[in-house]
């Protein structure tokens, strides 16, 4: 994988995790015209595109848009599955996510593909072993810092934009 | 509402960011923070810095500087708390990357964290230095992350074996340490692991024919693991719906496929294990798809009994049928690929492959165009191109150039009579005229020519079609020279394989002649129309010459010298007046011209002299007591711009002939697509004279490369005040395009 990004409808980018070297005027001259590509997409057709010399795939899940450039050899398929899994341990770490999860605590989204995916391949293909590592960072940090991480969740709104963002999306 | 003097914790600052109404508020309240975080680095509590790189993080992801954080990163890697070193690993992944200095002054942190034992630690190093070490960094490292995958805790070794996959991809000689572990690490039970190593082992092979020998051995093994890992009971820590670890099954083969392409002895130990995955999984959810799609990659490319690729081409053809329209898109694309090889494999769906043409998604329907071109052969023909045809009339804008060349493509390789082809051409032109090809034109007049037979049928048809629509183009135009050419065909009798149909002589120069005065018609197609009117004018029997002659808008020369001349000039030859020689057809944007430039009386009637009025005002100038001034060089002019092509005029008043100008146009094309089929043509006022001379080529290559040049001579007996108008057509970036313009600011120079 070379890229993975994160944005909503609006296009406002949530999590950017780049695998290859680009300067940074780079990175957003893609990203902007890769979100306006995808966005501009109708609801019904397929997930996958060709964007220059990549293969894009991409999935809605409630306001957000995951979205993964795969090289020419790469498995469109086993790439949405990625993405699923993803998803599902985002879900499984913040219990039932929403987007605001990913704006208010967007480094344990990182940490958590850190943790799934190593130099834009996957390292981990058991979902239980990827929390437990989070998990147990999570504790060492709780350690260091003698603050719950969980409690410094602090004072935000917490809307359900989809409750139960997995149910309703059938794969 | 604006921050407090006091820095914020990191998700008060997120709530304040979005809660700003405006872009501005929200750079107020970022740069505030950014002072404060900013401080903080200088002289504030380490203890917290890592909260401050947080925000400044946060910040940075909405598309704001961040840089001055850059060392803060540095520091953070090197302190001994966890903490810190989180958010400053993430930091380093996020602001530094191989083109700033300060990236490689964390070599030294990650070989401390590498080494010192806590596996968090050293699995944040590993995933920074996989994620962003440059090549001297991997140089520097590779001993390192060697001795860890050897370590007791599988959660570093598989950290550890994917960084020696990203170590590979930027120094690919670092191989030679990263080769011998694998043999062991093949032994793995972690799935992690293994997976690590499946991809190492790709990326060995992928990059040595060495290494691909030395792995080939491995296959009986893997064999093994992948067989153990399908038929093994349901283990839910790696399945997904019942699927065993889709994501070690599609890696290792992928890794089978480079091992058994082109070698005949793996491909056969694989054969038995690949039959049975694509088989056995359960394709009810996409998991189960993935593994089926790489097993039928692998299939097609390695060397397979034949059954077993008929076997995978099937389970495309179902993968056609699938509801779910990712399924559908890895179909066809895999499909196209395999035409060529499998091409018969492959026609056994091509009922199916039909079907996807009417997707609503276009990145489906163009695929499927694609496909379904690539099937039409000598047996199918007449069926695809009706379902072809079918497809043009509804698809979208920008598939039907593609769809009409196809079916034109197709037509001309495999149809079964002279009759069909013309048949099929005619309906394409009609449907998508627009957006045929430039030589389609002449190529159906080309078929229509050759075939004798037909001539009366393909005139008849014509002349129906022209009569029904004028605004198509290329139809039209085929449709007025059939109808010049044939047109006796036309009145007289009748044809067997047509309706019959009773046309009067009136009619077909009616229908001409609205062709010729459409607002729709372009230059080139009112040249056709006036041609035909011409060759009518000679073929038709009837006192209706002076007729004709009259409707004829009688223009000058001003085409680019042509093999047509020779012809025309025998037509010609048959008009009892002296009429000036019209030219063929691209000459004639001089009509339109003539509707511009005229005065408010049409002029079509009053044919001009062609030689400068004789006398009178040439002498006088010439008698004028003072001697002509010294021709002063006239500045060039640029006329035109699009995409890179640039059109150029110089402008020559030679001494010795007043009237006289020479323009040389200059085409140059500094962008990045060489521009084709470049035809330039000029008109001027009934006035003047023009002649162009041929171009020096008809492509102005890209990237600033040589320029095409054509000369224009003007002859300006009557001194009158010149207008000049430029037709462009030409092909840049695979688009046709056509430009007219009139040229403004022509010097005074150029005429007075």
């Amino acid at each position: 994988m070379q890229f993975m990004l994160l944005f909503s409808r609006q296009g406002k980018l949530r999590l950017q995790k780049w695998y290859v070297p680009l300067s940074d005027k780079e990175k957003k001259k893609i990203t902007r015209e890769l979100v306006q590509t995808v966005l501009a997409r109708k609801p019904k057709m397929c997930s996958f595109l060709e964007w220059r010399d990549l293969k894009i795939v991409y999935k809605r899940y409630a306001s957000l848009y995951f979205c993964c450039a795969i090289e020419d050899q790469d498995n469109e398929l086993i790439t949405l599955e990625i993405i699923h899994r993803y998803v599902e341990l985002l879900d499984k770490y913040f219990g039932s996510v929403c987007e605001l999860d990913i704006i208010f605590n967007f480094e344990k989204a990182y940490f958590i593909l850190d943790e799934f995916l190593l130099g834009g391949e996957v390292q981990e293909t058991s979902k239980k072993n990827v929390l437990k590592a989070i998990e147990q960072a999570d504790l060492l940090q709780e350690k260091t810092e003698h603050v719950s991480a969980r409690v410094s969740l602090g004072v935000r709104k917490r809307t359900r934009i989809c409750a139960g963002v997995l149910t309703c999306i059938k794969m | 509402m604006v921050a407090s003097s006091s820095s914020l914790k990191l998700q008060d600052l997120i709530q304040e960011i979005r809660e700003a109404k405006t872009q501005a508020q929200e750079r107020e309240v970022i740069q505030k923070e950014c002072a404060h975080i900013r401080a903080s680095f200088r002289d504030g509590d380490p203890l917290h810095r890592h909260r401050q790189l947080a925000k400044l993080l946060y910040v940075h992801m909405l598309g704001y500087p961040a840089h001055f954080g850059q060392m803060e990163c540095l520091k953070l890697i090197a302190s001994p708390r966890f903490t810190d070193k989180r958010v400053g690993y993430l930091g380093a992944m996020l602001l530094l990357d191989e083109r700033q200095d300060a990236h490689l002054l964390i070599t030294n942190s990650i070989k401390n964290d590498l080494s010192q034992g806590i596996q968090a630690v050293q699995g944040l190093a590993l995933c920074t230095l996989s994620a962003t070490g440059s090549a001297e960094m991997c140089r520097d490292l590779a001993t390192e992350v060697e001795k860890l995958l050897l370590q007791p805790s599988a959660y570093v070794r598989k950290k550890a074996v994917l960084t020696a996959v990203h170590m590979i991809r930027k120094v690919p000689e670092l191989s030679n340490i990263f080769l011998p572990p694998c043999a062991q690490l093949l032994h793995e039970h972690h799935h992690g692991v293994l997976l690590g190593t499946i991809m190492l082992i790709t990326e060995l092979c992928e990059r040595s024919p060495a290494a691909l020998k030395h792995f080939r051995k491995m296959v009986p093994q893997l064999v093994h693991i992948l067989r153990t890992l399908v038929t093994t009971g349901y283990s839910t820590e790696h399945s997904i719906s019942g699927v065993s670890d889709p994501f070690l099954q599609v890696q290792i083969l992928r890794l089978l496929r480079i091992l058994g392409r082109n070698h005949e002895e793996s491909s056969e130990t694989m054969n038995d294990l690949l039959a049975q995955v694509a088989t056995n999984t359960d394709t009810s959810r996409n998991a189960g798809n993935a593994v089926l799609f790489e097993t039928v990659l692998t299939i097609m490319d390695i060397r397979s009994a034949a059954g077993l690729r008929v076997l995978a081409v099937n389970i495309l053809g179902r993968f056609l049928l699938n509801s779910d329209r990712n399924i559908r898109y890895v179909a066809l694309t895999s499909l196209l690929r395999l035409v060529q090889s499998d091409h018969s494999a492959v026609q056994r769906h091509r009922p199916t492959v039909v079907e996807c043409l009417r997707e609503p998604d276009g990145s489906l329907s163009r695929r499927a165009l694609e496909l379904s071109l690539a099937l039409v052969n000598s047996s199918n023909v007449r069926a695809m191109t009706q379902e072809l045809q079918g497809f043009l009339e509804s698809c979208p804008p920008d598939l039907q150039a593609d769809c009409a060349s196809g079916i034109l493509l197709a037509a001309e390789r495999f149809a079964p009579t002279k009759r069909w082809h013309i048949d099929t051409t005619l309906r394409v032109l009609m449907t998508a005229g627009t957006h045929v090809r430039d030589d389609a034109v002449a190529n159906l007049t080309q078929l229509i020519g050759g075939a004798q037979e037909l001539h009366a049928y393909s005139v008849r048809r014509l002349y129906s079609a022209l009569a029904e629509d004028i605004s198509q183009q290329p139809l039209v135009q085929v449709a007025a020279w059939c109808i010049g050419e044939y047109g006796d065909l036309l009145l007289e009798g009748s044809c067997e394989e047509t309706e019959p149909l009773q046309v009067e002589e009136e009619e077909v120069l009616a229908l001409l002649e609205r062709v010729l005065q459409s607002h729709m018609s372009l230059p080139a197609t009112r040249g056709y129309a006036l041609t035909a009117l011409m060759k009518l004018s000679t073929r038709l029997r009837g006192d209706n010459k002076a007729a004709i002659l009259e409707k004829i808008p009688l223009v000058e020369r001003g085409g680019s010298q042509a093999d047509e001349e020779a012809k025309e000039s025998k037509e010609t030859a048959q008009l009892s007046e002296a009429a000036p020689v019209p030219t063929e057809p691209q000459a004639s944007k001089l009509l339109d011209l003539l509707d511009l430039l005229d005065g408010p009386s049409g002029d079509a009637q009053h044919p001009p002299p062609l030689d400068p009025t004789p006398g009178g005002a040439l002498i006088h100038l010439l008698n004028l007591p003072c001697a002509p001034p010294p021709p002063a060089p006239i500045p060039n002019l640029k006329v035109f711009e699009r995409e890179g092509l640039q059109l150029n005029l110089s402008f020559v008043r030679p001494p010795g002939t007043r009237t006289l100008l020479l323009i040389t146009v200059t085409a140059t094309n500094t962008s990045g697509g060489d521009v084709t089929h470049f035809i330039c043509q000029a008109a001027v006022p009934k006035s003047f004279q023009l002649q162009l001379q041929a171009p020096s080529g008809d492509t102005v290559p890209a990237q600033g490369g040589l320029p095409t040049t054509q000369l224009l001579r003007i002859l300006n007996p009557k001194k009158a005040p010149l207008r000049l108008k430029l037709r462009l057509t030409y092909n840049h970036f695979g688009q046709s395009v056509q430009e007219i313009f009139e040229v403004n600011n022509l010097p005074v120079e150029t005429w007075q």
